[in-house]
């Protein structure tokens, strides 16, 4: 249906009454918004604000893919979500939340991973797709996927302090599209080399104010009023409030959108970001055994390579080496009896352990599997998770 | 003297020090003294090749470097430089 022949009901002309008003804006505008399909990819931080502002706009359709479950460490954050919805789908707590606050419009959830099998199908439905996901693969293939079905991709990225926009693949007055991700960004990081926020943290209210921008683009794609970030790079420094913008460009060797693609179709993102790379097998304990070796008092020591203020939270009585000491530490770390490495949930004592065996040749080192967080869960509920 | 704002994720290598005053006619300078100052840096900034990695992008003022001479784009005393390295999200699996 063409914007034009959109109508609104008088509950609805008195709730957007605000937007209407503004000379620039104005029904025209509004009725964009009623005709517009917008696909955001994750509901967590960045889609709580980009969800919740887009439905109190009047955007007449939202379709949401998450298949993650509310934690209560997301709610920090994530504010979409309440204590009730602990345990709860995302998307579902999410359209729950969505249609108290405008009941006027449509919600498409898919509660799935968006995967370079569903991407295109998805996001082919939608208008504008907002990218709020959380890791590098999920970021190309969002990219590519809109390069592929031409739709523009409203980006947001935040980590601690810090926070990046633009639009990309945006179509101008003339058609011409504008630069995307893999112009900005060609490869990613390798793993491990950027810290992510599960590791690094981010400040609570950082996807508040970058969410509420990305949503901001994503009305003045739909509308066409104002000028996008397209072309522009935005990043925003909460620590010292500095916000810079800068310009980006279009880039002849771009994989997908230069002069001479080689990206047809959507490939294997996790392979493309090098989580796929053999690494060599290293030792590992379950929990449940790990537990045996304390009942029966086998002799081992055990290392906690996570953070102070996580081993402040709980413990397992593991001496604390946080991952990026270990080395400088690694004469802590006995050669002639077992040691077992853990972190919240295996993946930085096994960096730990990588690196002790590759540097100081350590053979009797074992990674604890599913981390602390396992160990709560299959033997000692009583502790506390975070 | 040009001004260098490290981004938060690096911040930790520069003994959380944002803004670094160096002494550099260009960017390929620059990056030698941001590197020889703070060791850890290199790895996260140059590739074992000694190329600025791909996931790290360079701007002078409001132009990346890419759009300019590269590594050889020349700053003055009064240039800012931004390291604006890709940031993802979340996911411990990064």
């Amino acid at each position: 249906m063409s914007y034009s022949e959109i109508q609104f009901s008088r509950e609805e002309l008195a709730r957007y009454n605000r937007h209407i008003i503004i000379p620039e804006f104005g029904l025209e505008s509004q009725r964009k918004l009623k005709a517009a399909k917008v696909l955001v990819v994750g509901s967590g931080g960045l889609g709580s604000p980009v969800l919740l502002y887009l439905a109190a706009a009047g955007v007449g359709t939202l379709g949401i893919i998450d298949f993650d479950v509310v934690d209560d460490s997301n709610l920090q954050r994530q504010i979409l979500f309440g204590v009730e919805s602990i345990g709860a789908p995302k998307v579902e707590a999410a359209r729950e939340r969505l249609l108290a606050l405008n009941p006027h419009i449509k919600i498409q959830l898919y509660n799935e991973q968006l995967t370079s099998k569903n991407a295109l199908d998805v996001i082919k439905e939608y208008h504008v797709v907002a990218d709020g996901t959380d890791n590098f693969p999920t970021r190309y293939l969002v990219n590519d996927a809109c390069i592929l079905t031409g739709k523009p991709n409203v980006y947001a990225s935040i980590f601690q302090f810090e926070g990046q926009v633009s639009v990309f693949n945006y179509r101008n007055a003339k058609g011409e599209a504008g630069p995307n991700y893999r112009d900005l960004y060609p490869t990613p990081p390798p793993p491990g080399l950027v810290p992510s926020c599960a590791e690094g943290g981010v400040l609570g209210v950082l996807p508040g104010i970058i969410g509420s921008m990305q949503a901001s683009e994503v009305i003045k794609v739909i509308t066409g009023v104002g000028e996008t970030l397209s072309g522009r790079f935005f990043i925003f420094d909460a620590l010292n409030f500095e916000t810079r913008t800068f310009k980006i460009s279009r880039r002849d060797d771009n994989p997908i959108s230069g002069k001479n693609p080689t990206i047809k179709e959507l490939i294997d993102y996790e392979q493309f970001c090098g989580m796929k790379t053999v690494e060599k097998p290293i030792k590992e304990i379950s929990v449940k055994d790990l537990y045996d070796w304390q009942v029966r008092g086998e002799k081992f020591q055990l290392i906690d390579v996570r953070e102070p203020h996580e081993y402040d939270i709980v413990n397992l009585g593991g001496e604390l080496i946080p991952l990026a000491t270990v080395s400088t530490n690694a004469d802590r770390i006995d050669k002639d009896r077992k040691v077992v490495l853990h972190c919240k949930m295996g993946g930085r004592s096994a960096k730990a352990v990588r690196e002790l065996e590759e540097k100081y040749g350590f053979d009797n080192l074992y990674n604890l599997k599913g981390g602390i967080l396992a160990y709560i869960d299959e033997v000692k509920p009583e502790l506390t998770k975070y | 003297m040009a001004t260098v704002i490290i981004p938060t994720p690096l911040r930790k290598f520069t003994n959380n020090t944002a803004k670094i005053d160096i002494h550099a006619g260009t960017i390929e300078e620059t990056v030698n003294e941001l590197t020889v100052n703070f060791p850890d840096l290199r790895k996260h900034l140059l590739d074992e090749k000694g190329q600025i990695r791909s996931f790290i992008n360079i701007f002078v003022g409001e132009s990346d470097i890419r759009d300019l001479q590269q590594e050889k784009t020349s700053v003055k005393t009064d240039t800012l430089i931004s390291i604006v390295p890709a940031i993802a999200g979340g996911n411990l699996k990064i």
